[in-house]
């Protein structure tokens, strides 16, 4: 030990979100002065979509996908408002705790991407080898970490050890330490432009994908597959359940701030509406209120159909699924009507 | 979502937290809000936390009859399949799959089993052990 501080502790203003990584950048950007909401920066990244990948297995699981690959809120985000973020990643474990030390002794928050499984406070049946976890740390007394997780009503912290595993885990969306804060902030913002790029963007993704995996041909190839799940001969039925089972915990476990981030671009959607005057967004924003309620609904028809409280029934989950891809495509041609100019 | 429709199901997971969500007040405006659990979710939660237990379960008693080594109950019981430890570990997948045979991992020399340990999160005299009880992750 040398003569480091041994304690520091930031002003930060912890602040809840529905999820992890658009929460983290909109809270590291206010901290710089640069009020944007979640919701807002989540939209503006063009994050939201959807995409079934059965050739890519997750614990077995085929990748089913809410929004884009991790990383995208945040780099998206820059690239949409012309942010400049820092991004340091580190081969040595030792190195990139000092590096947090450093900047912490700087009076600089940060971002960081880490696993779930290894970080101390998440409770145990919320652990999952997930490694593309967001949260800022703002200080440390000794070998304690101050975090501002996202996830959480409160404040955390975690030890230096567990901190480090969380952030050097190998495997899948391997962190690498990753840190990450913003370095140049605008000091205006053209929402004009920042909203119809990022709408733009969305419905590219979710319209006008070449692949029938992605956006609403995506939900509709997982209809298909639901359907014929139901209808194959040894359709196992376990394996239908847990398949049905990831689909649900993708769509609304932590981090997707319920019906598949639906409810997160409703609101971003609503607010973008607001900032522009545009009552047409308002309107197709509780058109994705809808959405994110039908979801909600296979949702919940899948758990009952799983607890055997209602009779399992594949056609009724792919027709609901049917039904969220009409609803979806419509709202997404509604937006693409408005003229916001 | 209504926010009077935001479910609060008070879920075990949850283990007292609660977690947040946008919803729609009377006046139809998002603002964000709280839920302490959707027993939607966890229905399909426990599904996946018994797929992981059964694992362990199945793998303690291979072990115990010498079927398996300590290392597949390790492994399971963290969470984590073959493909998983595979990547955190760094051992090639079928490497994975040979160490979990007893006769082999009985060979392993101190180095190779050190770096199970540490993708583990565990000692390496623990992961020459398995308990008498199915143990569950926690902090």
């Amino acid at each position: 030990m040398n003569s480091r501080s041994p304690m520091v502790k930031l002003e930060y203003q912890h602040r809840q979100a529905a999820h992890c990584e658009s929460g983290t950048i909109s809270a590291l950007l206010r901290h710089g002065g640069l009020d944007i909401s979640e919701p807002m920066a989540f939209g503006l990244s063009g994050a939201l979509s959807f995409a079934y990948v059965p050739v890519i297995k997750i614990g077995g699981m085929p990748l089913i996908s809410y929004r884009m690959p991790p990383g995208y809120v945040v780099k998206g985000l820059a690239r949409r408002l012309g942010l400049k973020i820092k991004f340091e990643r580190f081969r040595d474990p030792v190195a990139g705790m000092q590096a947090l030390r450093s900047h912490l002794e700087l009076g600089r928050p940060v971002g960081m991407q880490t696993s779930v499984f290894w970080l101390p406070y998440f409770p145990p049946d919320m652990r999952f080898h997930f490694n593309a976890h967001n949260l800022v740390a703002y200080g440390f007394e000794d070998e304690r970490y101050y975090i501002s997780d996202p996830t959480f009503e409160s404040p955390m912290e975690a030890d230096g050890r567990a901190l480090q595993k969380a952030r050097f885990v190998k495997g899948a969306l391997a962190p690498r330490g990753l840190l990450y804060y913003p370095v140049d902030l605008p000091a205006t913002i053209d929402h004009r432009s920042a909203v119809e790029g990022a709408l733009r963007q969305t419905l590219r993704v979710m319209l006008g994908a070449p692949l029938p995996i992605i956006g609403v041909k995506g939900i509709r190839h997982i209809s298909k597959k639901v359907r014929r799940l139901g209808r194959g001969a040894d359709s196992g039925d376990s394996q239908g359940k847990l398949f049905l089972g990831h689909m649900v915990r993708m769509q609304e476990e932590i981090g997707t701030g319920g019906g598949g981030f639906r409810f997160l671009f409703g609101s971003f959607l609503q607010e973008a509406g607001k900032l522009l005057q545009s009552t047409g967004l308002g309107e197709v924003a509780n058109d994705f209120t809808d959405v994110g309620d039908e979801w909600r609904r296979f949702a919940l028809y899948t758990a009952k159909m799983i607890k055997g409280r209602m009779e399992f029934n594949y056609e009724v989950l792919a027709d609901q699924l049917q039904q969220i891809a009409r609803l979806e495509e419509s709202a997404f041609l509604r937006l693409k009507g408005l003229q916001l100019k | 979502m209504k926010i009077e429709d935001v479910p609060q199901d008070n879920s075990r997971a949850f283990a007292g937290e609660r977690k947040a969500l946008y919803a729609v007040d009377a006046e139809g405006n998002y603002t964000i809000t709280v839920s302490n659990g959707w027993e939607a979710e966890d229905i399909v939660l426990e599904l996946a936390l018994t797929e992981f237990r059964e694992h362990a379960r199945a793998a303690l008693l291979r072990v115990r009859t010498g079927k398996a080594s300590p290392l597949e109950y390790h492994m399971y019981s963290k969470r984590m399949d073959a493909k998983v430890l595979s990547q955190s570990s760094g051992f090639f997948l079928w490497q994975v799959r040979r160490h979990c045979k007893p006769a082999v991992f009985a060979r392993l020399p101190q180095s190779k089993l050190e770096r199970y340990a540490e993708a583990l999160g565990i000692s390496v005299s623990q992961l020459q052990e398995i308990p008498d009880e199915q143990s569950e992750p926690h902090g």
